[in-house]
C-alpha cells in the first residue's frame, strides 16, 4: 500500500501513475472534494510547451512532451493549438516571442481572421502554434480522481494524511524550505458573444496575459506573477489589468460578466523547475509552479518509478526509504 | 565619489524584477558584479513578505535598495519606503513617484515633496528624476544626497535620449553622484552614460529580459568599466578633418 499526502494535480497524477503499475494507493485530502484545496482551479489548464519556452527552460519544453496523450485518455483535450497576438504598439515583443520559441508560424491578418473570426481585422500578425492544446482544469481533476478511484485507489477527503506517508504532494503545505510561493491572480469571464476557440496571449511588455476558452461561452484569464505568500482576494489593480487586457482583445468583452475571481499560490522552486525530494524518508513530489498540467505526467510518471519500480520485489520500498 | 558615505567599487546597480527565474537572478547578480540590487516593493507583496524570494535577495549579500516601483502619489510613496525600511533594515530608498501610467514618467513635483518627507525622516533618497537642473535644486535641497536622471522611459531600452542634457547635469553638480537610471537597453548605452562623467549605471529590464541575461549581465558590468575608464582617461576631441596617426616624415619620395 503506498500512502500519498494530498490529493491535488500531483497527487492524483502519481496515484494514476501507480494504480498502473498494480500498487494499491490510498490518498488523503484536507478539502472536501476533487481539487476543492487545490491551487489547480486556478490555473489556466494550457498545453502549451513550446510558448512557455519564452521565459522557462528547456527543460520544461520536454517535459511537457508525454502531457497530451496522458491527459487524453483521462480528460477533454482541445488540441487547436494558441495563438499569440501583441497589440500594435507592442509589435517589438512578438519578434521576441518568436525568436525566444519555436513550434510557431507567422500569421498575418487573413489567416488570423481564419483561425479566430472574432478577430478578424483587430491584429496585423500573430504567432500560431499548431500543436500546443488546452483542457478545463476543475474538470480535469475531477476527471482525474474518478479515474483513480476507478481503478481502485481510495481518497480520503477531509481527512488529516498520517505522520508518515510515502510521498507528499501538498504544494505550498509541504515542509520544504526551498520552496517559494508565487501568487498568481485570475478571473472567469461569461460573454455570450464573444466565440474563441483557443488559448490566445496578448503579449504586453507589463502583464503577458493569456485567454482559455472553458465551456459555454466561459473564458478563465490570467495570471499575474507576484513573489508573494499573501492569500487574499485579488488586488484592484491586477484585477484592472487582466480584464483592460480582456477588453484589447475584444471589446465586446466590456459585456462579459466577471464570474468568478481567484488568486492561488503556485508553489516553486529556484529555478521554477518541478521536482522529486527527499527528505526525511518522505518523497516529495513538488514545484510544479505554473506548468502544473504540463509537467504533472511526467513528473507524476517519475514518483511512480521510484515509488514502485516496475521489477518491484517485496523489497522495492526499502530501496528508496 | 560616495553614496551616503558608502564607496562602491562596482558602479552598476542591477535591478531584480523579470528574471525567467530566481536562480537565473541570483547568477546575473553574480556576473555583473554588482554591490547593489534593487528590490520593487510593490504594496500587494507586504502582506506576505518574508517569503522565500526575499530570502535569497538577502542571501546574495548585495547591499538592498528598495524602491517605491509603481507609487503614483506621495503617500504611497512614503507609506511604500516605510515598509520597506522595516522588511530590509535599509535607510537607503529608491524613490519614485510615476506621473503618467503609460510613459512612466517621474511626477516631479510630488518627488520633490516626496523626497523631503522621507529625508526629515531619516532616509538616504536616491530618487528618479529627469535630467531637469531645476528638479535637481530642489531634490537636493530636500536632502537628497543622490540624482538619478532617467536614460529614457522605464523599460524602453532606448539607450540616453538627451546626453547633452546629461553632460548639462554633470557640469551643474559636480559633486553629486549621479546615476543614470531607466533607459538603457544596450552594452553600449551604459558606456556612453559612464563615458559622460555619470557615476553609475541603474538597469533592470536589459539584463532581465535579454536572450541569456547572465552574459548581458556581464556585458552590462564590461561596459561600465569600460564607459569609466574611457572617461577618467580623457578621449581625443572629434575633429572634422582626417589626421594621419603615422608620422608624414621620412616617407620615401618615389621619383
Amino acid at each position: 500500500m503506498i500512502t500519498i499526502a494530498g490529493a491535488g494535480l500531483a497527487g492524483l497524477a502519481t496515484a494514476y501513475e501507480l494504480l498502473q503499475r498494480g500498487a494499491e494507493v490510498t490518498l488523503f485530502e484536507s478539502g472536501s472534494a476533487p481539487g476543492a484545496a487545490s491551487v489547480a482551479r486556478y490555473a489556466g489548464g494550457m498545453l502549451a510547451p513550446f510558448c512557455e519556452g519564452e521565459s522557462a527552460e528547456e527543460e520544461v519544453v520536454t517535459l511537457g512532451s508525454r502531457a497530451f496523450e496522458w491527459w487524453a485518455k483521462i480528460t477533454a483535450v482541445h488540441r487547436r493549438g494558441t495563438l499569440v497576438v501583441a497589440p500594435p504598439r507592442d509589435r517589438a515583443e512578438l519578434s521576441r516571442f518568436a525568436r525566444r520559441t519555436r513550434g510557431h508560424q507567422l500569421v498575418e491578418r487573413a489567416e488570423i481572421a481564419e483561425l479566430e473570426p472574432a478577430l478578424s481585422g483587430r491584429f496585423a500578425t500573430g504567432l500560431f502554434f499548431r500543436d500546443e492544446a488546452h483542457l478545463d482544469p476543475r474538470r480535469a481533476i475531477v476527471d482525474l480522481a474518478q479515474m483513480v478511484e476507478t481503478l481502485g485507489g481510495q481518497i480520503l477527503y477531509e481527512t488529516p494524511a498520517p505522520r508518515q506517508v510515502d510521498l507528499n504532494c501538498t504544494g505550498m503545505a509541504a515542509p520544504l524550505s526551498a520552496l517559494r510561493p508565487v501568487r498568481g491572480e485570475m478571473a472567469i469571464l461569461h460573454c455570450q458573444e464573444v466565440n474563441i476557440r483557443r488559448t490566445l496571449r496578448l503579449l504586453h511588455p507589463r502583464i503577458p496575459l493569456y485567454l482559455v476558452p472553458r465551456d459555454d461561452h466561459h473564458f478563465m484569464i490570467g495570471a499575474t506573477m507576484v513573489e508573494s505568500s499573501s492569500t487574499r482576494a485579488p488586488t484592484l489593480r491586477a484585477v484592472n489589468e487582466l480584464l483592460s487586457a480582456a477588453f484589447a482583445l475584444h471589446p465586446a468583452f466590456g459585456e462579459a460578466s466577471v464570474v468568478e475571481l481567484g488568486a492561488g499560490l503556485r508553489p516553486a522552486f529556484a529555478d521554477n523547475l518541478p521536482r522529486l525530494v527527499e527528505q526525511d524518508g518522505v518523497l516529495h513530489l513538488n514545484g510544479l509552479y505554473r506548468h502544473g498540467f504540463l509537467l504533472a505526467p511526467e513528473m507524476a510518471h517519475r514518483a511512480a518509478a521510484k515509488l514502485r519500480p516496475q521489477s518491484a520485489d517485496i523489497f522495492a520500498k526499502e530501496r528508496i526509504g | 565619489m560616495e553614496f551616503y558615505g558608502t564607496a562602491l567599487a562596482s558602479r552598476l546597480f542591477l535591478g531584480t524584477a523579470q528574471y525567467p527565474s530566481p536562480k537565473v537572478l541570483c547568477e546575473a547578480i553574480e556576473a555583473s558584479g554588482t554591490e547593489v540590487i534593487t528590490v520593487s516593493l510593490r504594496r500587494e507583496t507586504s502582506d506576505g513578505a518574508g517569503t522565500g524570494f526575499w530570502q535569497m535577495l538577502r542571501q546574495t549579500g548585495r547591499r538592498i535598495l528598495p524602491n517605491t516601483a509603481g507609487c503614483h502619489t506621495v503617500q504611497e510613496a512614503v507609506t511604500t519606503a516605510q515598509m520597506a525600511r522595516e522588511l530590509f533594515e535599509t535607510d537607503w530608498i529608491k524613490l519614485e513617484v510615476i506621473g503618467h501610467a503609460d510613459s512612466l514618467q517621474p511626477d516631479v513635483f510630488a518627488l520633490v515633496e516626496a523626497a523631503r518627507i522621507l529625508s526629515d525622516d531619516g532616509f538616504k533618497v536616491f530618487p528618479y528624476t529627469t535630467e531637469d537642473l531645476v528638479v535637481g535644486e530642489h531634490l537636493l535641497q530636500a536632502g537628497c544626497e543622490v540624482l538619478m536622471p532617467w536614460g529614457a522611459p522605464i523599460g524602453s531600452g532606448q539607450g540616453l535620449r538627451n546626453s547633452d542634457g546629461l553632460r548639462a547635469m554633470r557640469a551643474h553638480f559636480p559633486n553629486t553622484p549621479l546615476v543614470v537610471d531607466a533607459g538603457i537597453g544596450r552594452p553600449s548605452d551604459a558606456a556612453a552614460a559612464m563615458e559622460l562623467g555619470l557615476d553609475a549605471v541603474l538597469l533592470n529590464t536589459a539584463v532581465a529580459k535579454a536572450g541569456d541575461p547572465i552574459a548581458m549581465a556581464r556585458a552590462m558590468a564590461q561596459a561600465v568599466i569600460a564607459g569609466q575608464t574611457g572617461y577618467q582617461a580623457e578621449p581625443m576631441p572629434r575633429r572634422d578633418m582626417a589626421v594621419p596617426s603615422t608620422p608624414v616624415l621620412g616617407l620615401a619620395e618615389l621619383i
